[in-house]
């Protein structure tokens, strides 16, 4: 750290979306030549960060200013803040999976010849730039066939060839297996000391205590403070602390529980990613709920406890390898949905939008949407019944719409999920998957569906809530489970539970 | 307006399509001077479509899970002329005809539900493939020639009800057509009235329900009348009584029982549906296979109403079938569209071809007339799409669903709408 101008500042941003402040005031300074580290809960702020940095949110719509190379910059979009050397690699790559490997390091930056591209040229530049992040491949393989990690690094290529001065990487290693992880860290490590500097967002603190140089962290949208790691002292409890340092507020209804028996047992469970063989996505994973029981399954993204769930309610996630569930001490065989539905399952997904609502059907319609059976009587669904059930649960869960008749699509998220779960409520579960139920609706409907879970409970179900939000995990269960790279690295009863001591076991710091 | 939508009641979409079938069959009878609403002329129009009605009816259910199936025409073909064949050369009765047929039907359309449910080959290619296929062993079979078929199977494509009892001055069969009809619209009126009685819901004034009755009764009465005054030996055609059988059962397939709920639900949301226990493989599979059989019982009623099959029935029957879904309301994405919808729309194109060739209109202007219709049908839907379900005309006659509730709109979402990677701000 010879140079320790910085490259990049940026002051005081404050970035608006209707109804929420995304960011407030954010600092960020990075030094030229290093590795910065950008640390903090989902939701905190980092991407949308990273979106105004790269022009996604243009100059004008947030307030603040951006000092880059010394000079105040305004991006209008990303082609400005790549014309200026910042370059930024999503965690969704943006390759083109059926053109070549160096079709796509040059896509939207094509190498002119005489007459239109110049393939001859551009092969040979792809040839060079491969050699730089060590990517072994042919340049004209196709990008499909060559595995997530060659892929991220065709994307580093990418970055290459447009001339970067500053590299951001937005969880690099979320979607890799541990060789693929190491070989990219090595790669960055690699171009910092030829002069790179990169910006790295990533909630794998291991990785960030091996290679950042320094880490700001974010929390709530607000830039919490920036620690020097060559200075010392900064070990991963260190930035635990500063990420999550916020009181639980009392915005969970009061509740005691009654827990029963052990009913569902999940043991060495064990599933391989649909993508990407040989990675796989859970791994002798093993868990059990009891009756009235709630618990939570804690884990940064892509620790796969969604694919868990998924997997588990009629694998309907990932190649299933081995494992078994067992209900009241039976072993039972759930292949299909359908099974997982006969079996007392409900799932109910993370994204309302995309895998739990037909956005086309009626509250009416929904609700009777998973257990068609119940309505049907000598071959034809009643229309009466139908009714009467999602009528019912209109008026017991408070679900704000003039009647069953009206679309979901016009439902606030809140009340979206209040039928979602009513639906699955009519298949009489035992077990209740819930998979981030509180995600973008507001405090009060959070409040309304805290207490649903609850009476769930002490109805004698059992409830699994997947959550990124620590503090409700820790306001709503009893106990808490942590996935960390498919591995249930833990089981904290809900009363011994700390933020500090679940984010430990939820990014594979030892204990 | 209030009263009339009252008396529409929650289905203001679906009658709007009948009051624009009205108004159009309302303006031919005014441009031809009377031509259009004659017995002879609307039994013609229900012999000369019922064929391509039959085919909406299956098409729509195909468009609603969300594929397309253009090699109806083909199948048709080739059932009629297996059929024309098996009678001509073994001899076999009629109805065993019919039953080889729909067996026929079933065998093609197994094989096309294996390639798009099993296979996962989008269905336009495979019933593109079958498309030529089905034409290809059509003339293979036939030799290209034209195969007549007995007098008992041509009833089925262009036959009349016969005439028994007592002299009424109509078509008896008919009448009691008509009075059937009457009869379930009166106890629907009351069984509709006694369900929302019994759960609590609005009940709609006496008077309104009496009104839509007596509306219907006058409806049925004048149809009863329009079919059954022809000339002795003619009703209301048997190819039209096919068509309102299957009209009634797939209206009650799609609307109330589990399959077609499952065929709307991989229509609307395929991830959803199968996170919610649809078999997304069967329901493809049925809903193609479905298909293929409808394709070959409006295959031989064709043969039926032309007298012989032949090396080039068919052709363009996919389109015209296509054409009437849409008009009736379904959706290019899937998920939406009605049976009913469906058959009215191929109604508005029957009567918009029957009335232009009775004008004298060149088949050169109906066709850009006909071209047009769709598009504005479709760009209606296109436009009304924003308030949830599409309605056709609702443009004209906006239903109630389609305004008014704004009071509980996604206010309390957060989630900002940008054009990027990750569509929430998060960190």
């Amino acid at each position: 750290m010879q140079d320790h101008h910085a490259i990049l500042e940026m002051r005081s941003i404050t970035k608006e979306f209707p109804g929420v402040k995304a960011l407030d005031e954010v600092s960020l300074r990075v030094r030229a030549g290093e590795i910065h580290a950008i640390c903090g809960e989902n939701g905190a702020g980092k991407s949308t960060l990273m979106k105004v940095l790269s022009g996604v949110y243009p100059h004008g719509t947030y307030d603040g200013e951006i000092v880059y190379q010394g000079e105040e910059v305004q991006f209008k979009d990303i082609r400005s803040s790549e014309a200026a050397g910042i370059v930024i690699i999503h965690q969704e790559l943006a390759l083109i999976p059926e053109l070549s490997i160096t079709e796509n390091i040059f896509l939207g930056n094509e190498v002119r010849g005489k007459l239109g591209i110049d393939w001859d040229e551009a092969r040979s530049r792809a040839k060079e730039l491969m050699a730089r992040v060590g990517l072994r491949a042919s340049p004209d393989a196709l990008v499909k066939n060559i595995g997530v990690g060659r892929q991220q690094l065709v994307e580093i290529a990418r970055a290459l060839a447009k001339d970067v001065r500053l590299l951001i990487l937005d969880e690099p290693t979320a979607a890799l297996n541990e060789d693929d992880s190491q070989h990219l860290l090595d790669l960055m490590r690699g171009l910092r000391a030829k002069g790179l500097t990169s910006i790295m967002i990533s909630h794998k603190l291991n990785e960030i205590e091996a290679i950042a140089d320094s880490i700001t962290i974010i929390r709530d949208g607000h830039s919490v403070e920036t620690l020097d790691v060559s200075a010392g002292g900064v070990d991963e409890d260190r930035i635990i602390r500063g990420m999550v340092g916020r009181s639980l507020e009392s915005r969970f209804p009061d509740h005691t529980p009654t827990i029963g028996e052990i009913f569902f047992e999940v043991d060495g469970w064990t599933v391989e990613d649909p993508e990407v063989p040989g990675r796989l996505i859970c791994k002798q994973s093993s868990f059990h709920v009891r009756r009235g029981e709630i618990v939570g399954f804690a884990g940064i993204m892509g620790a796969g406890r969604t694919e868990l769930a998924r997997s588990i309610f009629g694998h309907s996630y990932g190649r299933f390898l081995s494992g078994e569930v067992k209900i009241d001490g039976k072993s039972v065989s759930m292949p299909t949905v359908l099974s997982a539905v006969k079996n007392g399952i409900a799932y109910v997904p993370e994204d309302r939008k995309s895998l739990g609502l037909n956005l086309l059907d009626t509250i009416q319609d929904t609700v009777i949407a998973a257990n068609l059976p119940r309505v049907t009587k000598h071959a034809s669904i009643s229309s009466d019944e139908s009714y009467l059930a999602a009528e019912g649960y209109r008026k017991s869960l408070g679900v704000k719409a003039p009647s069953v008749k009206e679309g979901v699509a016009k439902l606030s998220g809140g009340n979206q999920q209040k039928v979602l779960l009513a639906k699955w409520m009519f298949t009489e579960p035992e077990l209740l998957i819930l998979d981030e139920p509180t995600r973008g609706i507001d405090v009060g409907a959070k409040f309304e569906i805290y207490a649903l879970i609850q009476q769930l409970a002490d109805a004698g179900k059992g409830v699994v809530v997947i959550s990124s939000e620590l503090p409700e995990l820790l306001g709503m269960c009893d106990r808490i489970y942590t996935v960390f790279e498919g591995r249930v690295t833990g089981d904290v009863p809900g009363k011994d539970a700390t933020q500090e001591g679940l984010m430990r076991l939820m990014t594979g710091a030892p204990a | 307006m209030s009263s009339i939508k009252q008396l529409a009641g929650g289905g203001m979409r679906q009658y709007s399509m009948v009051i624009a079938l009205v108004v159009l069959i309302l303006f031919f009878q005014w441009q031809t001077g009377g031509n259009v609403l004659t017995p002879t002329n609307a039994q013609n129009v229900i012999i000369g479509n019922s064929y391509i009605l039959v085919l909406a009816i299956g098409m729509v259910l195909v468009i609603i899970a969300g594929h397309i199936d253009l090699s109806v025409g083909s199948v048709a073909a080739v059932t009629g002329i297996i059929v024309a064949i098996a009678m001509r050369d073994w001899g076999i009765p009629w109805w065993v005809g019919v039953l080889l047929g729909l067996a026929v039907g079933a065998v093609i359309g197994a094989w096309q539900g294996f390639w798009v449910a099993y296979v996962g080959i989008p269905g336009f290619i495979t019933t593109l493939a079958g498309m030529m296929l089905f034409r290809g062993l059509n003339q293979y079979i036939g030799e290209s020639e034209t195969v007549p078929v007995p007098k008992q199977f041509q009833e089925m494509g262009a036959g009349y009800l016969p005439e028994w009892g007592p002299n009424t001055g109509l078509n008896n069969w008919t009448l009691l057509l008509g009075i059937l009809a009457f009869a379930t619209v009166v106890w629907s009126e009351y069984r509709r009235r006694a369900s929302a009685t019994r759960l609590g819901m609005d009940v709609p004034p006496v008077g309104v329900t009496v009104a839509r009755v007596v509306i219907a009764g006058v409806v049925i009465g004048y149809l009863t009348y329009l079919f059954g005054s022809g000339r002795y030996g003619t009703s209301f055609p048997i190819p039209g009584v096919i068509l309102a059988v299957l009209v009634i059962i797939y209206h009650f397939v799609a609307s109330r029982t589990i399959t077609g709920r499952h065929v709307y639900a991989v229509g609307g949301n395929r991830a959803a549906a199968a996170l919610s226990g649809v078999n997304i493989k069967h329901t493809n599979f049925f809903v193609m296979m479905n298909m293929s059989i409808l394709a070959a019982l409006a295959g031989m009623i064709f043969v039926g109403r032309a007298t012989a099959s032949g090396p080039f029935d068919g052709t363009g029957w996919e389109l015209d079938a296509i054409a009437a879904v849409f008009i009736g309301g379904a959706a290019v994405s899937g998920g939406v569209g009605t049976v009913l919808g469906s058959v009215i729309g191929g109604l508005v194109m029957a009567v918009l071809n029957n009335g232009l060739q009775l004008m004298g209109v060149g088949s050169d202007m109906t066709q850009v007339i006909k071209g047009l219709v769709l598009l504005l049908a479709v760009a209606f839907d296109v436009f009304n799409k924003v308030g949830g379900r599409p309605s056709i005309i609702g443009l004209i006659f906006p239903s109630r669903r389609d305004k008014g509730t704004g009071a509980v709109t996604g206010a309390d979402d957060p989630q900002p709408t940008v054009p990027a990677v990750n569509a929430s701000p998060q960190g």
